[in-house]
């Protein structure tokens, strides 16, 4: 563990206790005593006054970074021949990512055609790796798993990315787990760490309540998956011109069959994660009814309804419109958020919309720190003036 | 049928609040719960065991305390419990917990295995299918309902983005399971007596000849750099005045941005 406590300098304070974020700190016969939970995050060194807690001897037993790994890699997932959208996500930051390491963008498709690939290369990718055996039309764990742990050891990637998906979730882990490597779950921003040139993984844990930096030094490729939504795409050109290598899926096999792929989505899911504008209602609005006048300010501006978890749960509006870590991601260019509070649960889920306006009584609310415009008041007040000036505008 | 459960003992995230001036979780009195989704996966082990007969063991990594989680799952009605308990898994990522849990799994010998979807306070949802590349074995994950198990197969549905998929497979398999499975039973008033007496049995790093490569910090790929709170957006304005200056100002800002 590279954390240790001097008991000599320890008091028993238990202020490491209270800051450690998984519960590995104890206190044993008044001295702090770090227990299995230990994550190495290192908060606990900062908060101690006694300076007591310190950093030992880093391991170097690690294996060597295996050297000749090269290149940063997107999985574009298709679902019923479609490429997903996180897919142009992924080509959007993964060409930063390039930029940063000069080196190449590459997409991998299972499935689709021909044009989707191209589509891709549009899109930002410099090569795609396509496989259009049928094993991949719909998605299984093994093959696709056991295809791309093939092709990574082939081509040797620096930096595999995958979106954070029913799809991405489920079987990259398989591929991290067989390579050995790293891999971090659901991150919300990527960055590369200037002097090391490490992959900077970052990502909500514990339902949103703090953010955590996490590296993979010694082993390649650096894998994470990424949260849908939160990445902007990269540009689109036309012209665009790249690579495409067939790869073909011998001897992949698979011992679970998908018999049935069933679609089953309401339209208001769907328009809460393609709307343009988001109109919110949380436990502020004090009744069922308060969704009236939400409804009417979203229909003016053509926006979808969504709501807090609190809203939900109170029964005033069904599930499908909850945003937030229980409910949808949502990342629209307008986002008002009225008589919710903002428990961090509901900000992970709205937080990287372009522009969030939140209307709330309360001016302590922590909605107000997302918020890009503030306004302290009676929602039953000031979204009925919203309303008339809409129309006015409008000349309606 | 052996049916082996592995459950994660967590700080119910529900309660955790941030301490607006240092920044740090406020953990003091936040209880420790088994996670919710593990709850799920329990009852299903229990289901399954009802129609099939067998058994249900249920294991955990963590340290000594992490044995009240077991005993909580013993008095919902599971057979047996193993806890993995050795500072040597101390630091585990999802990697070396995914190690760790499939040897011990290997071990004990297992038909189906079942997880939740993810713990609620590390979220990551790698635990479940890593383990099964481990033990060479499929893995369905986000399981929502079971349409059918007999002695040689199972059939569920795994939920999508939109919508579901009807999957089939083989044992042994492992299973990830969402909320919609089912409803996790209370204890019953046996349950809890047999939770009481309960000798919880320990396995160390020794137990399950593993490595000491491959367990906790050391063999764990990823480390956390640091932890801090999420920030505030910069840039935010805050608009004063009656509240119809209020709207007429945000009515410019939004005129301004091309917004409406």
């Amino acid at each position: 563990m590279p954390v240790k406590v001097n008991t000599d300098k320890c008091t028993g304070c238990k202020e490491c206790v209270a800051s450690c974020p998984f519960e590995a700190i104890e206190i044993k016969d008044e001295k702090a005593f770090i227990n299995e939970y230990c994550q190495s995050c290192m908060a606990c060194i900062t908060v101690c006054p006694e300076g007591a807690i310190v950093e030992t001897e880093t391991d170097k037993a690690k294996p060597e970074k295996a050297e000749g790994h090269k290149g940063v890699w997107i999985f574009a997932e298709q679902r019923n021949g479609k490429v997903g959208s996180v897919a142009y996500e992924l080509l959007g930051v993964g060409r930063k990512l390039a930029l940063d390491l000069n080196t190449e963008l590459s997409a991998i498709l299972f499935g689709a055609t021909d044009a989707d690939a191209q589509e891709l290369i549009k899109w930002g990718a410099d090569k795609v790796y396509h496989s259009k055996d049928r094993i991949f039309e719909n998605f299984n764990d093994e093959p696709y798993s056991q295809m791309l742990t093939r092709l990574i050891n082939e081509y040797r990637p620096e930096i595999v990315l995958a979106g954070a998906t029913p799809i991405g979730r489920s079987f990259i882990p398989r591929v991290a787990a067989r390579i050995r490597t790293g891999l971090t779950a659901d991150c919300t921003s990527l960055e590369i760490e200037k002097d090391t040139g490490n992959l900077l993984q970052i990502r909500p844990a514990f339902g949103g309540n703090i953010m955590a930096t996490i590296l993979c030094p010694n082993t390649r490729p650096q894998m994470s998956t990424v949260r849908p939504r939160v990445m902007k795409r990269g540009g689109y050109d036309a012209n665009r011109s790249g690579e495409i290598v067939d790869v073909r899926a011998e001897g992949i096999s698979s011992r679970t069959k998908v018999l049935e792929s069933v679609k089953e989505v309401s339209d208001i899911t769907v328009n809460l994660q393609e709307a343009e504008i988001i109109v919110s209602g949380g436990r502020g609005l004090g009744d069922p009814k308060g969704f009236k006048i939400i409804e009417e300010l979203a229909e003016l501006l053509g926006a979808a309804v969504g709501s807090s978890r609190a809203a939900v749960d109170e029964g005033w509006i069904p599930y499908r419109h909850q945003v937030g870590q229980t409910g949808k991601t949502v990342c629209p260019k307008i986002y008002f958020a009225c008589g919710i509070s903002g428990a961090v649960q509901h900000l992970v889920g709205m937080q990287s919309s372009d522009i969030i306006i939140a209307i709330n009584r309360n001016p302590e609310a922590p909605i107000f720190n997302v918020a890009s415009y503030g306004i302290v008041g009676d929602l039953y007040e000031i979204v009925p003036l919203l309303i008339k000036k809409i129309k006015e505008a409008k000349g309606i | 049928m052996k049916i082996v459960v592995c459950i994660k003992q967590v700080p119910d995230t529900a309660e955790v609040r941030i301490n607006p001036e240092t920044g740090t979780l406020i953990r003091e009195g936040v209880p420790s719960i088994i996670n919710p989704f593990d709850m799920h996966a329990i009852e299903a082990g229990l289901n399954i065991r009802e129609k099939t007969g067998g058994k249900v063991t249920v294991i955990t990594m963590g340290p000594l305390q992490a044995e009240s989680a077991l005993r909580d799952a013993i008095s919902m009605g599971a057979d047996d419990s193993l806890l993995l308990c050795d500072r040597a898994f101390a630091g585990s990522d999802t990697w070396a917990t995914s190690f760790t849990l499939s040897k011990a799994i290997g071990k004990l010998g297992a038909d189906i295995i079942i997880c939740g979807k993810q713990a609620i306070d590390g979220d990551t949802a790698q635990v479940g299918p890593e383990t099964a590349e481990f033990l060479n074995i499929p893995h369905i994950s986000y399981v929502r309902k079971i349409e059918d198990v007999n002695e040689s197969s199972i059939r569920v549905q795994r939920m999508m983005d939109e919508g579901y998929d009807v999957v089939e497979s083989p044992f042994p398999v492992l299973l990830t399971v969402v909320k919609e499975l089912n409803e996790p039973r209370l204890p019953s008033l046996k349950g809890k007596m047999a939770a009481k007496k309960a000798v919880i049995q320990k396995w160390g790093a020794s137990d399950i000849l593993a490595d000491e490569n491959d367990i906790g910090l050391k063999g764990s790929p990823t480390q956390v750099k640091n932890i801090f709170t999420p920030e505030a957006r910069s840039g935010r304005k805050m608009l004063e005045g009656a509240p119809e200056e209020q709207i007429d100002a945000l009515f410019q800002e939004l005129r301004e941005l091309k917004c409406l």
